[in-house]
This record gives structure tokens, C-alpha cells and sequence, in this order.
């Protein structure tokens, strides 16, 4: 892998019958960026990103995700993301312990490997207090943490987050991205959607999405003076009016 | 407030008229049923194979098989050699019968000795094995008859049966009712408990108990659209059984259509009352599933006769098995086309099951609440 | 191969963590089984009928007391005249009404044979046949007696000189929980088995953990061997138990080889969870899988000879149970069982259900996608 990107889109499209969801979208992220994908409700962002992580097979175009094509390779960009679904899919009936446990065994960690992990997710999380606590008795917020961390359970290059801060208050969300900060400093890519303007202004760039297609695109900074804004929020209601 | 609740209901319904593949096994399971109950499933025994193990092989002895044969009841499978072949015919399962024909059958036969034709069957069946023996035992007589011309005795009591209300004993007229019972409670109950942990799953049902309506009506709004969708089923169960199979409906349609509405409501109410207890659907599942299906079966005389229940089960049955009584009432009406005064017993005991299964799921629906 | 063992370990946690679930799985399956086993028999142990006995001789009172001496038959009521017998049958408090005509006593002795009438209510089949047969017999033995009786000296045929001798192998004293139980157990096996299998993939995906997996480089087999597994030992498990209980409560015969019949209670087994799973990747919802799942049920119960049998289905009807694994396996469990039938008595068994296990497996891995 040679490119400085780790994801390039190009043309990427998604038709259902005749509604085109996602409309020929094309950009790149480089490696360790943190990339915002906004756009409202129903503007087609969870359908896009889906294709980029190999759940949905587009219809047109072409997607690189770690070197790998979206059309072709799936199975193997796989390998090399993690996840973090807006229903944080954390199973409520298993402990934290686990759920760990469980994720890092379906990637294929050694038994090592995963004790390792556990350890390191609960001393980071501080959740050790909790280690053996079904998913379902814990806060809103620590199911996010918990759920981000385990998206990375197998240190991949790229995390997706569709939505991780949905539902809790500014404070827990201000602590989120905190560890998404510690994240990308390793050197991994985030790609994060999010329908919280506030939020946009954490990202390195961020591209904003209008019915399928994307409007806008560069840092919040350029954004702002590009469109004669103070804030994101600004930004967004020009684009969306 | 009527206003709302008409909303309510119309809401409920466009959702159920939607999920298409719902609806067509809602429709589709009680004609595929009817269907097969009526042209596949029948306790008579045609066509049983038997072996024949035949020591005589005289012309006495093959006459007798012919004349089994030519009954209609049996086809021959295989004349047997020796006593060793005959388990391996009951052990594949394709024979049911063994007849062992003593040797010098001829002779013996016309001669007057004393014989013995020995009739084994295979007992793991105790219904199919007795029948059969019953038949090869009257094909027997009737050949003793027939070759020894033996003389009518004048002192005879002849007995004459007449089968009152199915004269032709066909089965369709005894599992048509059953069927509707069965179907009509398990879709019922299970629909409605589904529908109702469904909201409770996904976290809607909270978001209904704050709307202005009482928690009551919103339960009566979600059950009134299953409750027609039953009762449909219903009409189509008994069109089907009385176009088709031309079960008779000898008492008042309408009559027997409000029973059958004051047992879908039954129906509904014990889901209900199960969606109160059951957590998630899976739950509620298992519940209406293996808690109602075999029971409805078997206790409520629709496939075995309630009289052969000891008699703990028949108490069972006919206190928690709504589908005995309603059993009961399709065949008063339809075949005996009986009034309402016969069966204001059973519709009293329907009412009350009713009654009592409501005011359970409210108060359950009600500790919920607090 | 270590992948699938932490799949495995997390459904058998869920399962044995869900204690809504687990009475559903044991006890409920269990206590069903000795229920519903003592109360499936074909047996009529009792008539009700009403006599209209039209004569009041000597001979139509013997009669009378006979039918009443019989502890199959209760006399529900005795009357003089049949419209009002007819109402008996009406209310179905009676199932028969014996019509003993007038002059019944002369017109025997002078020979000519006197006709008695059944008014039989067949709205319930089989109590309706059975209890006619009943009465004919004792009618038939009244008969017999009553010819010395009235003539001692007549001889009016010889004596038939051939006896019909009757045998019942396996089961000499026809008990009918034998034959029940065995096929009621397999019933239930598969049933529980099917709903799990059928409701659990839909559930992942209701709840959305699905969309987890499925962005792990997970193979689909492992998925689904995953989901096989924890199943298939349930069933099993309820299957031991059933077993035993059987034993201990009707005494069931345990004739054949229990290797064998666990060995295809396995491969049956997966089978049912194969086309669980495949419903389950069809459905979108938990309520649709179980829709589906119970129009399956509903025919494989009703087609498997469970209650009915098979033998007495019209011809399509018969090969249609080739696709019911559910009538392999009642037939399997009540062969071996019953009557010890080894391997090779039961190799269409294996062989129609090896085929079923492996369409519905190969079916359910297909369709399930990782992508859409």
C-alpha cells in the first residue's frame, strides 16, 4: 500500500429501483485523518457507508477502503476496519467481559491476544469495576465507549462510526471525542457520520451530503469562510435550504 | 375519544394490510390445513400390505388369499417361506400383518378338523393393528361362509346402525370443526401476543401509554384489527369446509358466526393476556406455540376421542381448553343443527373463560404500569 | 476452528442466561410429553347410550341388563319412545340410541328375526364405530345364548371348526402410550428446535447485531455451524430426557440399538435447524420467521403419522411426507424403539433425511448474505 489514502471513492453510486440513494460521490481521506461525513437524516450517509464497509454492494463506480475495492474484495477489507454501527451493536445479554471476548474471537485473536485486549479496553474504559455486568445494565455512554472500543479490537487501519454519539448529553459526547483524538493520533483513519454540527468543527475535513450527493467538501475552517458562515451549523442550513 | 381510537385502529390495520408475507400465511395457513385435513388425512385404513405365510400352498389356501386380496382393504406384499421372514417386514414398517395359514389347510378346511389361522400383527400401532385384525378376521368368516355353504340360522337378532348426521361417516364433517378451533385460537393468540411484545421490544409501547387514549383502549385498538382479520378466517375455514367438503350447516348462520366471533375474541384475549406475562417475542412465541399447540390438539377431543382421556385430562381439557367447548358448538349447529338453548352451556363457559382471561391481563397490564 | 468455539460459547451463554426461556426448553416440553401421552388413545372406553325398549319382555330386559353389565357402555337414560331418545342424541348427552322394537321376544321365537336399531350419533367419528361395534358384539353373544335358551335341542350348524387366533407383536397388550409417546417426544423435539433456529438469526437482526457480524471477515459457515451447534445439543438434550422420562413413567419398550436412534436423532435434528435458519435469513422480522415457521409445522404435524396414518393417505399425499422430516423421525423413533429395527430396516429413513439435512443446510448457507 503505497498511496497516501486510505479510503478513495470515486462515482460511488447506490440505485434502488429508480431512487438513487447514494449519487456518484467521489473523494479521498488520507491516512490518520479524521473525516467528517455529514448530511440530515435520509440524505443517504448510512447507505454510503455501508458500502464502503462491504455490507452493500454498489451499483456503480469505484471504492478503495485500505487498498481493497469495495465491488470485488469485501472479505478482505473486512479484515482491515472496524465498525461502530448507530445500535452500537453490543449484545444487552452478555457481559462487558463477553462481549469482548466475543468480538475478539470472531476476528480471530489468540486466546492471548484477547486476554491482552480485555485488560487494556477495561483499564482505558475504566470498566474493570464493572467487567462482569450485563451490557444492559450500563449508561448510555459507556455502551458508546464500550461498543467504539470494541470496533477496534483487532487494531484495524480504519474505524467507521455512523452516528456514535446519538442520545447522550454534550458532556459524555465532548468525552467521546477525546478518544477518537487518541484514536487518529495512533495513526488510524476515522471516518465518522454525525448529524451534530458542533461535532463537525472536531473533524480535519468534512464532506456534507444533500440528497445523495455531496455539496461541500474541504476543512471547517474553508468551509465557514467559503460559504460566509460563523459556525458549521451555518454552513449546513445554506447548503440544505 | 372515538375519533382517536378509529385512528388508532385504521393505523394498526394499514400496517397489518402491508406486511404482505404476513397476510398471506395469516390466509394461507388455514386453507392449506382445511385443505389437507380434508384430502389427505383420514383414519381409515385402505390398502394395508400383508404378508402371508402360507405352509398349506394349496388351492383352499390360495383362494383365501385371493379372496382377502380381492377386498379391497389389503394388498399382499409377500408369501412368506418360513416363521423367520415374518419380523423383517415389521421391522422395515412396509407390513402390518401376517397371516400364517397351518398346513393341509385344504383337508383340514373341508374335512372338518380342527385348524387354526393364526393372524400377527404388528402392535406398535394398537389402532391400525386392531382394526386390521378385525377385518382379516371377518374376510375369514365370510370365506368360511361362502365355501361351506353354511346355512343362515333363523334365530337371529339382526342389528341395523344408522349413522345419524353423517351417514356416510365422512371424516371432513369431524375435522372441519376441529380445524377451525385449532387455527382460529393459535393465530389468534399468537398474533396478537406478538404484536403487542413486538411494541413492548422496540421500546413503541412506552411511547403509546403516554398518548391521551387509556391503556385499555390502546390494547383494543391494537387487537380489534386482528380480531377481524380472525374472524375472517373463520368465514373463509367454514366456506371452504361447506363449498368443498360439503360439510353440512344444518343450524342458524348467524348463530354460529357470533360464536365464532365470541371465540376469536376469546382467542385474543388470551394473547393478550400472554403479552402481559411474556417479556419479548420470542418468549410469547415458545408460549402460544408450545404451550397451546399439542394441548389444543389433543385435550379437546379433536383428533382423539375425549371419552378415552383418563379422566384427570378430561377435567383438563374441559377447563383450560377453550377449544373443547367451541369444538362442541360448531358440531351442534352445523350438524345437528341444534339452537341456542343447547348450547347456551357452552357458550356461558366460553363468555366466562373470556372474561376471566381479561380481567387477568388487565390487572397484569396494570402492576406493569406502576 | 477456534472462531466457531467463540460463537458457540456465546449462544449457549445467551440461552442458559435467558430464564424465560429455559422452563420453555425443559419442563414445559417434558410435562407435555407425560400429559399429553396418556391422553392420546384412539381407545373408547365409554359409550353413553339411551335405551327405548319398546317390548318389556323377559329377553328385552336381559338384554337391557347386559348392555348396562358392559363397563365400556353407561346408560344415560331409558325411555319409550324414540323422538324423545332422538333429543339425547341432539344434546349429545348420548352417543347411541338402542331401539329394541315391539314384539322383539315373540317374533324371535317364532324366527323371525327381529331387527334392532342403533340411532348413532357420528358427529364423533370414532366413538360413533367403536361403540356400535360394541354393541353389536354384545348383541351377537346375547344371541348366542339365548338360541340354547329358548332352543336347547336345535342344531343349526355345526360348529365352525376353524379359530382365528390373534397376535399382537410388540406390544401384546396394545398399550397406545407406547405408540405415542416415541412420536409425540420426536414431535416435540423438532418443534422446539425449529422455533429457535427460526427466530434467533431474525432476532440478531431486528436488534441490529447482525449488521456487527457481518463486518467481520467471519465465514458464512462458521456463522452458521455457529448457530447449528447450541441448537442441535438442546435438542438432543430434551430428546435424552424425553427418553428417560418415558421410560421410567410408561416403561416404553427400548428394543433397538440407542446409538443408532441418537445418531439419526442428530442428523434430523440438524435438518429441522436447517430449515429454521433458512427461514430465519428469509424473514425480516421476528413475526414473519414464525409465521413461516408454523405454516411448516402445521403440515409436517399433520402429515408425519403422528395422529393419522400415513398408510391411509391418498397416494401424492404419501410421497409428499418424503420432504417431512418430521415423519422420519415419529417413524425412526417408533421403529427402533419399538420393534428394534437396525440400520438397515431405516436406511430410506437416513437416506431422505441426509438429502432434507443437506438442501436445507446448503439452502440456508446460500442465502444467508453478508451483503446486500
Amino acid at each position: 500500500m503505497n498511496t497516501p489514502f486510505a479510503i478513495e471513492v470515486d462515482k460511488l453510486t447506490k440505485r434502488f429501483g429508480d431512487f438513487i440513494a447514494v449519487n456518484a460521490i467521489t473523494f479521498k481521506v488520507k491516512k490518520g485523518e479524521i473525516f467528517g461525513f455529514l448530511g440530515a437524516n435520509g440524505a443517504g450517509k448510512t447507505t454510503a457507508i455501508k458500502m464502503l464497509i462491504g455490507l452493500s454492494k454498489p451499483t456503480e463506480g469505484m471504492g478503495k477502503i485500505a487498498g481493497f475495492n469495495v465491488d470485488t474484495e469485501p472479505e478482505k477489507i473486512k479484515k482491515n476496519i472496524g465498525y461502530m454501527s448507530q445500535k452500537f451493536s453490543l449484545y444487552d445479554d452478555l457481559t462487558v467481559v463477553e462481549n469482548i471476548q466475543f468480538y475478539g474471537g470472531i476476528y480471530g485473536l489468540s486466546r492471548k491476544k484477547i486476554k491482552e485486549k480485555t485488560t487494556e479496553i477495561l483499564e482505558e474504559l475504566e470498566l474493570t469495576e464493572v467487567s462482569k455486568s450485563l451490557v444492559i445494565s450500563l449508561p448510555l455512554g459507556w455502551k458508546q465507549r464500550l461498543a467504539f472500543a470494541i470496533s477496534m479490537v483487532h487494531d484495524p487501519e480504519i474505524v467507521f462510526l455512523d452516528e456514535p454519539t446519538g442520545g447522550v448529553d454534550p458532556r459524555v459526547r465532548r468525552q467521546f471525542w477525546e478518544t477518537i483524538y487518541q484514536v487518529a493520533e495512533k495513526g488510524r483513519t476515522v471516518f465518522v457520520t454525525t448529524h451534530y454540527m458542533d461535532e463537525a468543527e472536531y473533524c480535519d475535513r468534512v464532506s456534507i451530503m444533500v440528497a445523495g450527493k455531496i455539496e461541500a467538501l474541504d476543512t471547517p475552517h474553508n468551509l465557514k469562510q467559503q460559504f460566509e458562515a460563523t459556525s458549521m451549523d451555518e454552513v449546513f442550513l445554506k447548503l440544505a435550504r | 375519544m372515538f375519533k382517536i381510537f378509529k385512528a388508532f385502529v385504521k393505523k394498526e390495520l394499514y400496517h397489518i394490510i402491508r406486511d404482505k408475507r404476513t397476510l398471506i400465511i395469516l390466509f394461507g395457513i388455514p386453507i392449506v390445513q382445511v385443505l389437507l385435513f380434508g384430502y389427505a388425512v383420514s383414519t381409515e385404513f385402505k390398502d394395508a400390505s400383508i404378508d402371508v405365510l402360507d405352509y398349506a400352498k394349496d388351492e383352499t389356501s390360495i383362494q383365501l388369499i385371493q379372496h382377502i386380496q380381492s377386498s379391497g382393504h389389503f394388498t399382499l406384499n409377500k408369501v412368506l417361506t418360513s416363521e423367520a421372514d415374518i419380523e423383517s417386514g415389521f421391522k422395515e414398517g412396509n407390513v402390518a400383518l401376517v397371516m400364517v395359514i397351518p398346513k393341509d389347510f385344504s383337508s383340514d378346511f373341508y374335512g372338518n378338523n380342527p385348524l387354526t389361522i393364526q393372524l400377527i400383527a404388528d402392535g406398535s400401532d394398537p389402532n391400525k393393528a386392531n382394526t386390521l385384525v378385525q377385518y382379516t378376521t371377518r374376510l375369514i368368516q365370510s370365506f368360511q361362509k361362502n365355501k361351506l355353504q353354511q346355512i343362515e340360522n333363523p334365530f337371529l337378532i339382526t342389528v341395523e346402525d344408522r349413522m345419524l348426521y353423517n351417514p356416510q361417516l365422512i371424516s371432513a364433517y369431524n375435522f372441519i370443526p376441529g380445524t377451525i378451533a385449532f387455527i382460529l385460537l393459535i393465530i389468534s393468540a399468537m398474533l396478537t401476543s406478538l404484536a403487542i411484545t413486538r411494541e413492548k421490544e422496540l421500546g413503541t409501547m412506552e411511547i403509546l401509554l403516554v398518548s391521551p387514549l387509556p391503556p385499555l383502549l390502546i390494547i383494543l385498538g391494537k387487537v380489534t384489527p386482528y380480531a377481524l382479520l380472525s374472524f375472517i378466517d373463520a368465514i373463509l375455514v367454514l366456506i371452504i369446509g361447506h363449498f368443498v367438503f360439503k360439510v353440512p350447516l344444518l343450524g342458524s348462520l348467524i348463530l354460529l358466526l357470533l360464536c365464532c366471533l365470541l371465540y376469536v375474541i376469546l382467542a385474543l384475549s388470551l394473547g393478550i393476556f400472554i403479552s402481559t406475562k411474556a417479556k419479548t417475542q420470542q418468549q410469547a412465541m415458545l408460549t402460544s406455540m408450545m404451550g397451546l399447540m399439542l394441548p389444543t390438539m389433543i385435550l379437546s377431543g379433536f383428533i382423539f376421542p375425549f371419552s378415552s382421556m383418563p379422566q384427570v385430562l378430561q377435567v383438563i381439557g374441559s377447563i383450560v381448553v377453550p377449544a373443547t367447548y367451541f369444538i362442541e358448538i360448531l358440531k351442534a349447529v352445523m350438524l345437528r343443527g341444534v339452537g341456542f338453548q343447547s348450547v347456551v352451556i357452552e357458550i356461558a363457559i366460553l363468555l366466562g373463560m373470556t372474561i376471566v382471561l381479561l380481567a387477568l391481563a388487565l390487572k397484569n397490564f396494570k402492576i406493569r404500569l406502576e | 476452528m477456534n472462531i466457531l468455539a467463540y460463537i458457540i460459547q456465546k449462544e449457549f451463554i445467551q440461552i442458559i442466561r435467558n430464564k424465560a426461556i429455559l422452563p420453555m426448553m425443559t419442563v414445559l416440553p417434558i410435562v407435555q410429553l407425560i400429559v399429553l401421552s396418556n391422553a392420546a388413545s384412539n381407545e373408547v372406553k365409554n359409550v353413553n347410550v339411551v335405551v327405548v325398549d319398546m317390548d318389556q319382555s323377559e329377553s328385552s330386559r336381559t338384554l337391557n341388563h347386559k348392555i348396562i353389565a358392559n363397563d365400556r357402555i353407561t346408560l344415560v337414560a331409558t325411555s319409550f319412545n324414540t323422538n324423545e331418545a332422538y333429543f339425547y342424541l341432539q344434546e349429545n348427552t348420548s352417543d347411541i340410541v338402542i331401539e329394541i322394537p315391539p314384539n322383539f321376544e315373540n317374533d324371535y321365537i317364532n324366527g323371525k328375526q327381529p331387527k334392532i336399531q342403533l340411532l348413532v350419533n357420528a358427529t364423533n367419528g370414532q366413538q360413533a364405530i367403536v361403540g356400535s361395534g360394541y354393541l353389536k358384539a354384545i348383541v351377537a353373544s346375547f344371541n348366542a345364548k339365548l338360541i340354547q335358551k329358548v332352543i336347547p335341542d336345535i342344531s343349526i350348524s355345526k360348529q365352525s371348526n376353524t379359530t382365528i387366533s390373534s397376535r399382537y407383536w410388540y406390544n401384546p397388550e396394545l398399550k397406545y402410550t407406547h405408540f405415542m409417546a416415541p412420536g409425540i417426544l420426536a414431535q416435540l423435539t423438532a418443534l422446539l428446535t425449529i422455533i429457535l433456529s427460526a427466530m434467533n438469526v431474525v432476532r440478531e437482526r431486528e436488534v441490529g447485531t447482525i449488521e456487527q457480524i457481518n463486518v467481520t471477515p467471519l465465514k458464512k459457515w462458521q456463522f452458521i455451524l455457529g448457530k447449528l451447534i447450541p441448537f442441535l445439543c438442546i435438542g438432543l438434550v430434551l430428546f435424552t430426557v424425553g427418553i428417560i422420562a418415558s421410560k421410567l413413567i410408561f416403561n416404553i419398550p427400548i428394543l433397538g440399538n440407542l446409538l443408532l436412534l441418537f445418531g439419526y436423532t442428530t442428523l434430523n435434528i440438524i435438518a429441522v435447524l436447517g430449515l429454521g435458519l433458512l427461514i430465519s435469513n428469509f424473514a425480516d422480522t421476528q413475526q414473519q420467521a414464525i409465521f413461516i415457521a408454523f405454516f411448516f409445522i402445521i403440515i409436517f404435524v399433520l402429515m408425519s403419522g403422528l395422529f393419522t396414518p400415513i398408510d391411509s393417505m391418498p397416494k401424492w399425499a404419501q410421497q409428499l411426507t418424503i420432504g417431512n422430516p418430521l415423519a422420519h423421525f415419529i417413524s425412526v423413533s417408533r421403529k427402533v424403539l419399538m420393534k428394534g429395527s437396525g440400520f438397515w430396516n431405516i436406511r430410506f429413513e437416513f437416506l431422505y433425511t441426509f438429502i432434507l439435512a443437506f438442501i436445507f443446510n446448503g439452502l440456508a448457507v446460500w442465502s444467508y448474505k453478508k451483503q446486500v
